[in-house]
């Protein structure tokens, strides 16, 4: 019987895989925005397995909200992405020091 | 351990693998395709737990616009590789470290704070009302009465990410032949024909060859 448990476990171990890849590739910026993609989908495995097993619908229409920010959002980064390339022919995070920050 | 057991398992176990791929590939257009993978698995999993609409909205929303929106950037960029692959594993005992604290922290406290094991609750599941509403009509219902205000922000969201999108990348190119009609209709005769004043009639100028060669005779 799969509990909520197991759910909760693989949610946890999928959203630590991709902190694992935000640090690793620090230099290659589409790449980080898939580890951001892996991590709302963890998000999202948690939401769902609540919503069945708390017999709410509520989770789900949340993950629906999520989906839609999520998309609108790699759409964005994935615009900039190509600015950012045109205007310096790299995506290497450490060389966007522009700002000074 | 029944079939649903078995599946999670199998479907858990290709999530993990492929998300490690995501993370570690060589090449981008490999880690595209594994988180392609990773998507499918993850609806497999979803309809395990009877939420077939987002399922389907994940394959189709993800697999079939976000990924291939990925893919054509990818392939795209002309990205140097080898460059970014230099110092790849320097800070992998950091980042190691810290995926570990993350998941063991996650895991016990869920794992602590929820023992609502089991089924769920009752015998009806989501989307099994007493009327035996399929999963989709009911998130149907729910998203056009309670929460149709939400619904319609998430539409003006997806309209200023659609504008924000063109209006980034569009550029006018420079040696772009393309004319404005606005402008075009809008030129006066004066912007374009300049009238001179001239005499009628003009005395013909001195035949200047000729002269030089009566000169020389």
């Amino acid at each position: 019987m799969i509990t909520l448990g197991h759910f909760l476990s693989l949610g946890a171990m999928l959203f630590a895989l991709s902190v694992i890849g935000i640090f690793l590739n620090r230099k290659n910026l589409i790449v980080l925005l898939m580890a951001i993609e892996l991590m709302l989908l963890a998000v999202n495995m948690n939401f769902v397995a609540f919503s069945y097993y708390l017999n709410d619908m509520a989770g789900q229409i949340f993950v629906f909200f999520i989906l839609t920010v999520a998309a609108a959002e790699s759409a964005i980064g994935l615009a900039i992405l190509v600015l950012l390339f045109r205007n310096k022919a790299s995506i290497n995070v450490d060389e966007l020091n522009t700002l000074k920050g | 351990m029944d079939a649903n057991t078995g599946l999670f398992y199998a479907f858990a176990a290709l999530l993990l693998f492929a998300a490690f791929k995501v993370i570690t590939a060589r090449n981008p257009v490999h880690a595209a395709l594994y988180l392609v993978l990773a998507f499918f698995q993850a609806s497999a999993l979803w309809i395990l737990l009877k939420a077939e609409f987002l399922a389907i909205a994940l394959v189709l929303v993800y697999v079939g616009a976000v990924m291939v929106l990925f893919l054509f950037v990818v392939m795209m960029l002309d990205v140097n590789l080898d460059g970014a692959r230099k110092g790849f594993w320097k800070h992998f005992p950091l980042a190691a470290a810290v995926g570990a604290l993350i998941a063991l922290e996650m895991a016990a406290v869920l794992m602590g704070g929820f023992r609502l094991s089991e089924a769920p609750k009752s015998a009806l599941a989501v989307g099994e009302t007493a009327v035996q509403l399929s999963n989709t009509k009911e998130l149907g219902k729910m998203l056009y009465s309670q929460y149709l205000y939400p619904l319609e922000v998430a539409a003006a969201i997806l309209l200023v990410a659609m504008i924000a999108a063109i209006a980034l990348t569009l550029r006018q190119r420079k040696d772009s032949k393309a004319i404005n009609p606005s402008e075009q209709v809008r030129v006066k005769s004066a912007d374009r024909v300049r009238l001179v004043k001239m005499n009628p009639t003009l005395a013909a100028p001195e035949p200047v060859a000729a002269a030089a060669e009566e000169k020389k005779a």
